[in-house]
Parts: structure tokens; C-alpha cells; sequence
């Protein structure tokens, strides 16, 4: 009786880390910047025991927690550039020459907001600089 | 108008200790009619359609959709890292981007494809003729052998039918097992991994057979 009960109570705790699994691959899933990592030697299929389920588990909590270091730094470095542009369009005569890459910003494509002068050489003796958004990707790309 | 008729779509067994740990793992497999041949140009047309409406961007979000997703889940839960040994539908995505298209040559590689990439479900074949009874999951035993190749760790999980392993679960078929030249019938099985959607499951085997039966 005391096997069969030591059997189940195995059973419902793997069934309990394999729940444990799906919600932390969700979870990896969702993250938009997933580390890479060298490639571990995989075994075949088989039946993991407790002990096998709590690692891959504390594995997989290990990478979401990395993913989450990665897209917030990601999103830190965003914010900054989102605020630099801001700035930049505020105040376009205190950041010359400075260029924000749409990449930069999260966004798409390969434009550019770089702060120019007006009518080229003139607009530089004169200080009247504006901030231009360059278009997409050269052909090249 | 012809009539069209379905294949019948069989359940494959699961040992117990198998269907204790996953209680909703499904195989079920259909025997259809067909030899070796060239890509129909219909098969390939759908293909074309199929690789032109798949991009790099679907690629990259593919394993977040419920039916991929389900499946890396299994992956994790029988011990396979799918960022090291991808899911079937990520292997193909994968070859899409490579290759540029989806299209083999093989009415059957095609067909197996076709079903993979419609459903999500992986499809694989055998030679019907070289099948012996229902087929079903189980973890091999210590000394059994892949056909005639190498012998199995005692506990992979094998696809099996009463006369030994055929194929490890997302792994190796048995050389001697898989559709030859002379293969007459043959039987296409699918593995539902747990919680992927009955609908997805059944159709993808119908949706091979269907392919090759074209």
C-alpha cells in the first residue's frame, strides 16, 4: 500500500513540474529577446524522473529569467533613445549632427533621425538646424 | 460527381505507463494506397502557395501558436531540448527559409510536408506491407533493437506494432520499415503530443492521405 502510495504521489508531483514546464515555455515564448545558448547534448524521448523534470523546470526558469534581464535592458536602451529624440525635437540646435536609428526606437526598418542644418552651410553659420527623418533601407540591403 | 471517401483513421495503442504520465498522448495512423512517385503538379502547386504565403516573420513566431507550442512542451516533458532538436514544424520552417520553397520531389516527402505545415501535426510513414498489427507508443525494453540497426536504450519511447520498435518518437525510423520501391500501401501515423486540438490531429493524417491519394 505504501509503494503504491509513494507511486501516485510521484506521479502527481511530476504531473505538477511538467505544469510547471508548460507555463515557464510559455512564458520563454512571449519574451521577445531570448539569450542564446551553446547547444546541450539532448537525449532521446523517455519518461523523465522527478529529479530529471525539477531540472529541465529550473533550466527553463533559469532562461525565462534571462530573457527578462535581456528585454528589459533592450526596453532601458529604447526609453533612452525615445527620450534623446524628444529632446532632439525640442531642442535641435543643442544636439548637432546627433542620429537616432529607428532600430534604436524598436521600430522597423533602417530610417534615421538625424539633426541637419537648414540649407546646408548656411544654415550652419546662421543655427538654423532641423531634424530630418531619412527613408527606408538602401536598395543594397 | 465522384464520391469521396475518407480513409479510416485508427487509434494506436498507448502502454500504461505511458498514458499514466500523458494522459491525453494520441497516435493514430491510416492505411492508404500508394507507391513511390513524382510530386503531382497539384501537390506542388499547393506547396508553392503554401512556401509563398510563408515568411520569415511567421517563422520566428511560429513556435508561439498553440499547436507548435504544444508540441515543445512535450518536447521539454520526454526529455528533448527543442532549441537543440527542433519540432518537426520548426525543422521545416527552418528548411522553408533555407531552400526557398517546400517542394522535394517525392509525392510522399511532399504530402508529409503538405499535412505538417497546414495542421501543425507531424505525419510519418511506413510500409503498410511491413507493418506488423496495431501500432502504438511504449518505452522499448532492455536488449530490443531498431530494426535491423543498433540496440534502443531501455526506456526511449518508441512508436512500436507487435512484432518490435519501428521508430524512435521524433527520431529514427527503422531502415527495413520505411516505404521503398515495391511499397504498395501505405500507413501514415501521427503523433498528438498533449493538448493539441482533436481537429488538428485528425486532419493532418487525412490531409496527407488525401494528398497522395490525389
Amino acid at each position: 500500500v505504501q509503494l503504491t502510495a509513494r507511486r501516485v504521489d510521484e506521479q502527481a508531483a511530476r504531473a505538477q513540474l511538467r505544469t510547471q514546464i508548460a507555463r515557464l515555455e510559455a512564458q520563454l515564448g512571449a519574451l521577445p529577446h531570448r539569450p542564446i545558448y551553446a547547444a546541450a547534448r539532448s537525449g532521446g524521448p523517455h519518461v523523465l524522473t522527478l529529479g530529471e523534470l525539477e531540472r529541465v523546470r529550473d533550466s527553463l526558469a533559469a532562461r525565462v529569467s534571462d530573457a527578462r534581464s535581456a528585454s528589459h535592458a533592450v526596453g532601458e536602451r529604447q526609453a533612452a533613445a525615445r527620450e534623446l529624440l524628444e529632446r532632439m525635437l525640442r531642442e535641435p540646435r543643442r544636439h548637432k549632427f546627433v542620429r537616432v536609428k529607428a532600430r534604436d526606437l524598436g521600430e522597423p526598418g533602417c530610417g534615421a533621425w538625424h539633426v541637419r542644418p537648414r540649407l546646408g552651410l548656411i544654415g550652419m553659420l546662421a543655427g538654423w538646424w532641423q531634424v530630418k527623418l531619412s527613408s527606408g533601407c538602401p536598395l543594397a540591403c | 460527381v465522384a464520391a469521396v471517401s475518407e480513409p479510416v483513421l485508427e487509434e494506436g495503442w498507448i502502454e500504461d505507463e505511458l498514458a499514466r504520465e500523458f494522459p491525453d498522448l494520441r497516435l493514430a495512423w491510416v492505411t492508404v494506397a500508394a507507391g513511390p512517385r513524382r510530386t503531382p503538379p497539384e501537390l506542388r502547386d499547393r506547396l508553392g502557395m503554401l512556401a509563398d504565403r510563408f515568411h520569415g516573420a511567421r517563422a520566428l513566431s511560429i513556435r508561439r501558436e498553440a499547436v507548435p507550442a504544444a508540441y515543445r512542451v512535450f518536447f521539454r516533458h520526454i526529455g528533448l531540448d527543442p532549441d537543440v532538436h527542433r519540432t518537426p514544424i520548426e525543422a521545416a520552417a527552418v528548411a522553408r527559409l533555407l531552400r526557398g520553397g517546400f517542394v522535394s520531389g517525392s509525392a510522399l516527402e511532399d504530402a508529409l510536408v503538405l499535412a505538417l505545415m497546414e495542421t501543425g501535426v507531424p505525419v510519418w510513414a511506413l510500409d503498410a506491407g511491413r507493418v506488423d498489427g496495431p501500432l502504438g507508443l511504449r518505452v522499448a525494453r532492455s536488449g530490443e533493437r531498431l530494426g535491423d540497426g543498433d540496440d534502443l536504450p531501455a526506456g526511449r519511447i518508441v512508436v512500436a506494432d507487435r512484432a518490435g520498435p519501428l521508430a524512435v518518437l521524433f527520431g529514427a525510423t527503422a531502415a527495413d520499415r520505411l516505404p521503398g520501391r515495391d511499397t504498395e500501401r501505405l500507413a501514415l501515423f501521427a503523433v498528438g503530443a498533449p493538448g493539441v486540438p482533436a481537429l488538428h490531429f485528425e486532419e493532418a493524417l487525412h490531409c496527407c492521405a488525401g494528398a497522395l491519394e490525389a
